[in-house]
């Protein structure tokens, strides 16, 4: 009988268990954000936990990466181009309390692009010359020169609306005007947001968000196999996901990212300045063998420096098809018959590691040697991105609508085009969305076929959710987990 | 007595000295910019500069040197770089789990060395001696970040004891923040306790076979008798030097365990800030280790005086 009984509680209290776990989602990521600032940092993972959820911008991003209103309700843009007029919702108000107006939209392009600012994307803000509060819910932007990107840029996480009064502690305590609210960051562990009763829009259907950081492939396996965290963005270990998939009581989505991933050249240093040895360094690769052998077969082959589920992308990987015999060829036609010796450094992520493998047994086997070296990040950075000291690398390039990179000829890999140059400075002045598209196809297809990068596959995300969480974002259109959209099935 | 002790307390010092210039240069040296890392790969020149100076990144290192050391004295260690916290705060957050996680698992790996080593010195050439040898052996020779997902897979995965890691802090509960350090201070102490027990069964076995043992037994002590009082705390030097390495290690190298259990202990946060480019709090932190370990030999090097009056009077 008391057996009975106590089996009985202990049924009962797991069953409250379960029913009190539905309304609220704990979501495993891999690192922690260093602080929770959005405007001052790169790290993606300050995004993921708080964009959306916690801040937001004048524009925002959809999840197939459409640019929607945000804390704008509408706006018009001048005939030329240069003024912005936009019409912010009205009555929204920060976590705090404070009211959310035109003056703190001023106060946060100002921030974001003053002299001091330490705004990891300052060239979002570039062509801002004025920012004015026209009224409490009306704001101007006048542009110095017209830029067809401007709604876009100002979807970033980077472009966030903050406030006078709560800018002081931001990076421990942010104050924004989003469907969830900061709670609690446990350092090291977790970072806890609950629902803000107050929101302007419509209000999350989860009654707190959990982010918890595990880094470790391993470990990610086991907080998801014991069932301790609901969803896992990002899943680092691509080698479970079959386990996930035939398991009922999860659910594997695999969705695509801005990261186009690449053989970076350095188009400065011999041989690569021979656009044929860079044409023979893309017909050695075989993308296919990378994605099956390093990515799990996550991955979609690329033939540009453009991500593929964009409408704007055009297919050009018949530009640098399989075949190694050509790439011998080239390589004796530009005057390496025997091949030559080049270096590549890898920095940790195991696109690289794994895929600097695989490539340079690839290149191999058209006689270009290989000497690998494994880099952190902070040595990559500066060896290779601020040192230019490198032949090869492999790296995915996660920012959205990046292609710009490629006019800037100090950039790292030191492409030096004028007509590219003078092509991306069109495209940032066109507003037509028609002629944008074609002026963006052109722009794939000179960096194609210059053969600037060896242009390798995008970048998947695999995200591990248990049976019954709905609405997560399965692409990454941007570094953000939105939990607004995201409810339990009843 | 005092000598000894003054001596030791010298060697302390000086010792702690030469560690923190050490550590300063040796990061000093590693390449990467710390604002450079935050700042990520589409930052201007301007950007990095202007973080640079907000940061104090701007002087010269001899005066970051002395800086550092000064805030320590009076137990500041500055501002973390990235995470724009006191590194005080943080180590101490990080402390409140490696420390109990340290203790744990060195009480669990004595309250198992002991008795096993002691029954194997007593049953020496027995079929308990050998087995006993033959499952410390595997103890030692199994990693303990494997028996650790071992531990998982079964604790966690198939039985719902305990969870598969994190620590919800000891704000929920003593007993909470115990179950969460439960499964790791286990993987941590078995490997130690393995060690432990092969230390302390030869230390024993090497002192049964002494002179005083066999006078000892003469002037009618039983043989039970004659292990706790004699045998024992003279087999317990070299017993007390792997302690206090253990505890060492347990404090520092725990790091493996934290990232299968992915607690947030000292050394993820070393890890973490290290690839970061925390120099700040690197240099801290490694300080702050050396200053354990340090302190952690002189205490056993005054544990030493105690249990072996030879010592006192050597020096």
């Amino acid at each position: 009988m008391n057996v009975k009984t106590l089996t009985s509680a202990i049924a009962l209290t797991l069953a409250a268990g379960a029913t009190q776990a539905e309304t609220g989602l704990i979501v495993g990521i891999q690192l922690e954000p260093p602080h929770l600032d959005p405007t001052s940092a790169a790290a993606g993972a300050i995004d993921q936990v708080l964009y959306s959820n916690v801040f937001e911008g004048l524009t925002r991003f959809g999840p197939d990466g459409s640019v929607n209103p945000g804390l704008a309700e509408s706006w018009e843009i001048s005939e030329d181009g240069l003024t912005y007029t936009f019409k912010l919702h009205e009555g929204v108000t920060f976590h705090d309390g404070t009211t959310m107006d035109a003056d703190d939209v001023v106060f946060s392009l100002d921030r974001a692009r003053a002299e001091d600012s330490a705004n990891a994307q300052k060239a979002l803000f570039a062509e801002i010359k004025t920012v004015e509060a026209v009224d409490p819910s009306t704001v101007r932007v006048t542009l110095s020169s017209a830029n067809g990107s401007f709604l876009f840029n100002m979807a970033w996480g980077d472009a966030v609306i903050v406030a006078t009064e709560s800018i002081e502690d931001i990076k421990t305590m942010p104050i924004g005007t989003g469907a969830f609210k900061f709670s609690n960051w446990v350092q090291g562990d977790q970072i806890e947001l609950v629902r803000n009763e107050n929101y302007w829009g419509t209000p999350a259907s989860l009654e707190s968000a959990t982010f918890k950081f595990i880094s470790d492939p391993t470990a990610a396996f086991a907080a998801m196999m014991a069932e301790d965290v609901d969803v896992f963005y990002s899943y680092p270990a691509p080698e479970n996901l079959p386990q996930f998939e035939a398991d009922p009581r999860f659910e594997v989505l695999v969705g695509s990212s801005e990261g186009e991933t690449i053989l970076s050249t350095n188009n400065l240093m011999e041989p690569f300045t021979d656009i044929r040895v860079r044409k023979a360094l893309a017909h050695a690769i075989d993308r296919q063998a990378i994605i099956d052998g390093a990515m799990f077969g996550l991955g979609t082959p690329i033939g540009t420096h453009f991500a593929p589920h964009n409408p704007d992308y055009v297919d050009l990987t018949a530009n640098s098809q399989y075949d190694p015999e050509l790439a011998k060829s080239l390589l004796a036609e530009a005057g390496y018959p025997d091949g030559f010796t080049t270096t590549l450094k890898l920095p940790p992520p195991s696109y690289a590691r794994r895929g600097g493998e695989i490539i340079a047994s690839q290149l191999r086997a058209v006689g270009i040697q290989t000497e690998i070296s494994n880099l952190e990040w902070a040595q990559w950075l500066e060896q290779v991105f601020r040192g230019k000291d490198f032949g090869l690398t492999i790296v995915s390039h996660t920012e959205p609508f990046d292609i710009g990179i490629y006019a800037r000829p100090d950039y790292y890999f030191q492409y030096d085009n004028p007509d590219f140059q003078k092509l991306i400075a069109d495209l940032t002045a066109e507003t037509d969305p028609a002629k944008r598209s074609e002026l963006i196809a052109m722009a794939q297809t000179i960096i194609s076929n210059d053969y600037v990068n060896v242009y390798l596959f995008q970048l998947a995300v695999p995200t591990v959710v248990k049976a019954g969480v709905q609405g997560i974002w399965p692409d990454a259109p941007t570094q953000a987990i939105d939990l607004t959209v995201v409810s339990w099935s009843k | 007595m005092a000598r000894y002790f003054l001596i030791r307390l010298v060697s302390l010092v000086i010792s702690l000295i030469v560690a923190s210039v050490v550590i300063f240069s040796l990061i000093e040296i590693i390449p990467g910019d710390p604002a450079a890392f935050m700042l990520g790969i589409n930052a201007q020149e301007d950007t990095v500069a202007a973080l640079r100076a907000e940061l104090g990144l701007d002087v010269s290192p001899v005066t970051r040197y002395f800086e550092w050391i000064g805030g320590m004295m009076t137990g500041d260690f500055g501002t973390s770089y990235t995470y724009r916290t006191p590194v005080t705060e943080m180590i101490g957050e990080r402390l409140w789990i490696s420390l109990p996680l340290a203790l744990i698992a060195l009480a669990l790996s004595t309250l198992i060395a002991f008795p096993v080593g002691i029954l194997a010195a007593s049953r020496r050439g027995s079929m308990t001696d050998t087995v006993i040898m033959g499952f410390t052996q595997l103890g030692v020779a199994i990693p303990n970040f494997w028996f650790a997902m071992l531990m998982v897979l079964v604790f966690a995965i198939n039985l719902r004891w305990f969870s598969a890691g994190g620590f919800p802090g000891w704000d929920e509960g003593f007993l909470a923040g115990l179950k969460a350090l439960t499964l790791p201070a286990v993987s941590l102490a078995l490997p130690q306790a393995s060690i432990l027990a092969r230390v302390m069964r030869s230390a024993l076995v090497d002192t049964l076979d002494e002179d005083f043992m066999r006078t000892a037994r003469a002037k009618g002590l039983n043989r039970r008798q004659a292990i706790w009082r004699h045998a024992l705390r003279n087999a317990m030097i070299p017993v007390l030097t792997i302690i206090g390495l253990q505890f060492s290690f347990l404090l520092a190298g725990a790091i493996i365990i934290e990232n299968v259990f992915f607690l947030p202990g000292l050394g993820r946060l070393i890890f973490q800030a290290i690839s970061q480019r925390d120099l700040i709090v690197v240099e801290s932190v490694v300080m702050l280790l050396v200053f354990a370990v340090i302190v952690v030999n002189f205490a056993v090097d005054i544990a030493y005086a105690l249990v072996d009056p030879r010592l006192r009077r050597q020096a």
